[in-house]
């Protein structure tokens, strides 16, 4: 059964994607592969990953570190190029980075120098913007966010959760159709981390935003996504693709919701095995 | 309360030592003209700072204030502190810029760099002269070596210190090169660019008081000098005290501008 894995979770995808919210694939991930450091010493972070992911779908990629979830993300991204595959979005190659594609990183990345609506108003700006739309944009996320009392802030005066709004506001201003994000919350306590997953739901519902949400967290993935890709510890490949029905808002004490965790524990947590094993053998 | 014990705390050694240093002058051992009184420096001090003229009738306060002889010397020195900087830094600035924004430009000008940098720039002294005479010309020439190497280094250090994720955030952003260099890469080394420019400006102060006692005759390294040669050893105290107390207000200004620049930055000490 889990060697047949990643063929067989290839099908139920596939129709899902066909029948997506404008019946065609908005980021198409082909044959991607992506090997870092030079012969000998190369380690081979992804291999032929094909992902299609259709406007409007929330897709959690999920695995251990080391699974090359962040350097998929990063290729998506125009950060890195693959070395290996294209990656298309709106059928266009990506060959670098850009705001159709908004990024939210871990470590926040506020411009730490730039009050809370600087930083929200930063992307508007450099666009050349008109500032009567800056001004009414920035107002409009800093409510959607709950961060007006906050504007005049530094980054060093917020908590992390703040922090990461302001993250979240900051792309939005730009109104991608496509938000990346690297696992987001990872650094935040548990209620935070609630609190701010409900906020993103609300927002994707909302503003009908692509969402590829990086975790390592099970409960995370079924809380948040439309639809969930296990990726295989070193090479990363998609070990398993799947969409999740449950209805929202999400209930973590429900049967399904359950049932689905140990399903996607056990596919993670053999990946977990093989990086531990990695880590014992000094790789 | 704490913060005036010790303030009152921190008065107890300059005191002992005052103490001290009047008790010694007062045995008759030293000569005055070799350890005065600290009275007599006092006494020295408030006649340097006293303006020799009278007010004019119709006010002329300018006039005023630079008939006293430490004020116009003060503002000499200052000038030439502050232009000489302002040169230095001024050219260290854009090229320490290029040079850590840019492998070609540093593997082109580091080699210089690192050769010229420990030569003191009190060295340069009979060269300037014999390239710019005497007067400001160059008193200036040596403050701004002395204030350029401090701005350079920490300026290229700065911009190579940037985090790969501000660039990478604001490229995600849509931000071209020079948008990323003005909006992001300076910004981001500011913290050490204004710590380089501290550091220029307190090597700018030194440089004017020994150039100022070669190569020019105004200035508070003149007076002490000239003091010196009429042996008025408590008018070079009262010079030398002046000078520490203008040292002292040029550094505090420098710290509370970069608090106020640097307010969003976190940890940060004066």
């Amino acid at each position: 059964m889990d060697g047949t894995g990643s063929t067989m979770d290839d099908a139920p995808f596939e129709p899902a994607a066909e029948g997506g919210a404008d019946g065609r694939s908005q980021i198409r991930i082909d044959n991607v592969s992506m090997v870092f450091g030079r012969k000998g010493t190369a380690v081979a972070a992804l291999q032929n990953v094909s992902l299609d992911i259709a406007a409007g779908e929330f897709v959690c990629l999920l695995g251990p570190s080391g699974c090359g979830k962040s350097t998929l993300l990063n290729a998506i991204a125009g950060f890195i190029k693959p070395t290996g595959g294209n990656i298309a979005v709106e059928g266009q190659p990506i060959s670098r980075p850009g705001p159709s594609r908004g990024m939210v990183f871990q470590e926040y990345a506020l411009f730490p120098w730039m009050t809370v609506e600087k930083n929200v108003a930063f992307g508007l700006e450099i666009k050349g913007a008109p500032s009567a739309e800056i001004d009414a944009t920035v107002e409009e996320l800093l409510g959607l966010l709950k961060l007006k009392e906050f504007r005049k802030r530094f980054p060093k005066d917020l908590s992390g959760g703040m922090r990461q709004r302001v993250a979240i506001a900051r792309v939005l201003a730009l109104d991608p159709p496509i938000m990346l994000m690297d696992e987001p919350f990872g650094a935040l306590d548990a209620l935070t981390r609630r609190s701010l997953q409900d906020e993103l739901l609300r927002i994707w519902q909302s503003l009908r935003k692509t969402i590829v949400f990086v975790t390592h967290s099970i409960d995370e993935a079924i809380h948040l996504g439309s639809r969930i890709a296990v990726l295989t510890y070193r090479p990363g490949t998609v070990k398993r693709d799947l969409q999740v029905q449950l209805p929202r808002p999400r209930d973590s004490s429900e049967p399904e919701f359950n049932r689905l965790k140990r399903e996607l524990a056990r596919l993670v947590m053999e990946e977990q095995q093989r990086f531990a094993e990695d880590e014992v053998r000094g790789a | 309360m704490a913060r005036i014990d010790r303030f009152l705390r921190g008065l107890i050694v300059p005191v002992l030592l005052i103490a001290l240093w009047h008790a010694l002058s007062q045995t008759g051992v030293f000569r005055p003209e070799i350890l005065p009184s600290p009275g007599a420096v006092v006494q020295r001090w408030i006649a340097y700072l006293n303006p020799q003229d009278a007010l004019s009738p119709h006010y002329d306060w300018l006039a005023w204030l630079n008939s006293s002889e430490m004020l116009s010397d003060a503002y000499s020195s200052l000038y030439r502190v502050l232009a000489g900087f302002a040169i230095g830094a001024g050219l260290a600035l854009p090229l320490g810029l290029l040079m850590g924004a840019d492998k070609r430009v540093h593997v082109l000008f580091d080699p210089l760099v690192q050769f010229l940098r420990p030569i003191p720039p009190i060295a340069y002294i009979p060269l300037s002269i014999l390239w710019f005479g005497l007067g400001n010309p160059p008193a200036l020439f040596l403050i701004s070596i002395g204030s350029f190497f401090p701005v350079l280094l920490n300026t290229i250090a700065g911009v190579r210190q940037v985090d790969g994720i501000y660039i990478r955030a604001a490229q995600n952003l849509g931000a071209g090169s020079f948008t990323l260099f003005r909006r992001v890469i300076v910004p981001a080394a500011m913290p050490y660019i204004l710590a380089g420019a501290r550091i220029g400006l307190g090597t700018a102060f030194i440089v004017v008081i020994v150039a100022e006692m070669i190569a020019v005759n105004s200035g508070l390294g003149y007076r002490i000098l000239e003091a010196r040669e009429y042996l008025w050893s408590d008018k070079v105290i009262a010079g030398i005290i002046t000078i520490g107390m203008i040292g002292l207000a040029l550094d505090l200004m420098m710290a509370r501008l970069t608090g106020y620049l640097l307010r969003w930055h976190r940890g940060l000490e004066s």
